[in-house]
């Protein structure tokens, strides 16, 4: 299920392309802002919350799942690099399945720990709100990991619409609409951070059986097609 | 030993057919195969390595299917023609890497990157390498396992004359321990140094298939056009035409000289300087016009 080979060149294409410089580039917009606000307006439970929700949990974590996820396996399609690991007895879904594992600690690392950082920062963990948004940052990295992976399998344009769902979607979609915040990763996990923290502070559209239930469906359902996806991969012949 | 056999197989895309109902049997020994640029090799190789499915027919090595069967990589390598190739690493991390996939490690990625002749650059990034050193890393990528069938996409191409002989020599090495080594290449010489058993792919279709006398055979024995002047074109002309071996003679008067198409290779080749000397022509133009490697394939596919 998971090979340290692949593992490898999958960490060593993500941090050493240009595009990871987003990777390190959105935490740290997320700490300045932070220790900004601490200092203008001191410490604060709603003002961390609303910061936390609206710009790492809403922007920055679907952005990073974008870069890690299809960044993970999209070059290697586009570029054909791939026929080195498509050319070895290794089954498709160890491929898969790796890749995603990397995925997932990349996004985790680049969006739950500076959300968790910055949560301090913002109000010293006051009402459990720094640790709330962390396990959801958790929760969401698993779930924009296996979609975006996926969809690093299907299209050339992954990025593009990766980043369309990330900020229509998610951001503008689902505080206009209401029936979208059902079908929102986002949405799922404020579900289990509402839980976690004091009560107002956080709240979410989706049951959190419900919420469970969608993100274990979609992180499993989209990594199977992903891995189908691959063993079905033809490259192309003379271009 | 190992033998792949291509049954039937047919590949198009959208409507454009890019390979069509080929049939034949890559054995042990180094088989070349031949065909102009974007006849189908490309499409041909990747259905043998298991990159491609078959529209329709099958591709089977030693009787199991390649398509959708990850196991047959631990008998087959594969040079891939494109050039991507994990260009953050070093030439030794690319093979040790490639080495660790088929279950080995860096003793046997040494062994290859030294059967390519790579050590001296093993520790350069791959971004910094010419086509060549590229094509050698991919070589030593593929040899890692010591696989018993080899797939080479235009091998040749972008490398030097002395790489292109070491090249040869290895893949030569290998045809002779018994493995089953298929390269493509669009050059008719390149195939005849190197391969003991030539496949011809034209437009899609297997046009030939033999050792490359016969496809030399082949490839003479078509009509053969040339552009002769001579000291009396009218009286050669007249001593040509009336030997079997010539099957059109034409005066062309903008280029003053003799369009003439010959039908028996060998016989005119004998017959133009006997005639000349025996009635005192002097011979001043003797050229070919039809010698590019296209217009023979295309021969090769209409016969």
């Amino acid at each position: 299920m998971y090979d340290p080979t692949v593992a490898r060149l999958t960490y060593r294409a993500l941090l050493g392309r240009r595009r990871a410089a987003i990777l390190f580039l959105l935490p740290g917009l997320l700490l300045v802002i932070a220790a900004a606000v601490r200092l203008l307006n001191g410490a604060d439970d709603q003002t961390a919350a609303d910061l936390l929700g609206g710009f790492a949990l809403a922007t920055m974590v679907p952005l990073i799942g974008v870069i890690a996820g299809t960044g993970a396996i999209g070059p290697e399609i586009d570029d054909g690099s791939i026929v080195y690991l498509l050319s070895k007895p290794v089954k498709r879904s160890t491929i898969i399945t790796t890749k995603l594992i990397v995925a997932i600690a990349v996004t985790m690392a680049f969006s739950a720990v500076p959300t968790l950082i910055a949560g301090f920062i913002l109000n010293g963990n006051g009402q459990q709100v720094a640790v709330a948004y962390m396990i959801a940052a958790l929760v969401a990295s698993i779930a924009y990991s296996a979609l975006f992976l996926l969809l690093g399998t299907i299209s050339r344009h992954a990025v593009v619409i990766g980043l369309v769902y990330a900020l229509v979607w998610e951001a503008l979609f689902g505080s206009l609409v209401a029936g979208a915040r059902t079908l929102s990763v986002q949405q799922w996990a404020l579900a289990l951070a509402e839980k976690v923290t004091g009560e107002g502070l956080i709240t979410s559209d989706v049951a959190l059986p419900t919420a469970t239930v969608l993100l274990v469906v979609v992180t499993l359902g989209a990594t199977w097609f992903a891995g189908h996806k691959l063993r079905t991969l033809t490259l192309a012949g003379e271009e | 030993m190992s033998t792949l056999t291509i049954d039937h197989v047919s590949r198009w895309f959208g409507n454009v057919v890019a390979v069509n109902d080929v049939t034949m049997s890559i054995g042990p020994g180094v088989t070349g195969l031949l065909g102009p640029n974007g006849a189908g090799k490309s499409t041909l190789i990747n259905m043998m390595g298991g990159f491609l499915d078959p529209s329709t027919g099958s591709v089977t090595l030693d009787g199991e299917p390649v398509w959708r069967n990850e196991s047959v990589y631990r008998s087959v390598g594969v040079v891939p023609e494109r050039e991507a190739m994990y260009d953050f690493l070093t030439g030794r991390e690319f093979v040790v890497a490639n080495a660790e996939l088929q279950g080995l490690g860096a003793a046997e990625a040494q062994k290859a990157l030294a059967t390519v002749e790579m050590e001296y650059a093993q520790d350069r990034k791959i971004a910094t390498y010419s086509k060549g050193m590229r094509q050698r890393v991919k070589m030593a990528s593929a040899l890692v396992h010591e696989p018993s069938v080899l797939l080479l996409d235009e091998p040749f191409n972008g490398m030097d004359p002395r790489q292109r002989m070491q090249l040869m020599e290895l893949l030569r090495r290998m045809g002779a321990e018994g493995r089953t080594v298929l390269f493509s290449s669009h050059i008719l010489e390149e195939v005849e140094q190197l391969a003991s058993h030539i496949e011809v792919i034209v437009a899609g279709r297997h046009a030939a298939s033999g050792d490359f006398r016969r496809i030399r055979r082949l490839m003479t024995d078509r009509p053969h056009r040339y552009l002769i002047r001579s000291s009396d074109d009218r009286a050669l002309a007249a001593a040509l035409i009336a030997d079997p071996s010539t099957a059109g003679i034409e005066v062309d008067a903008t280029e003053g000289g003799l369009r003439i198409q010959a039908v028996d290779f060998g016989r005119f080749t004998e017959l133009l300087p006997k005639v000349a000397r025996e009635r005192g022509i002097r011979l001043l133009t003797v050229s070919p016009s039809d010698e590019s490697l296209e217009s023979v394939f295309s021969y090769l596919v209409a016969a």
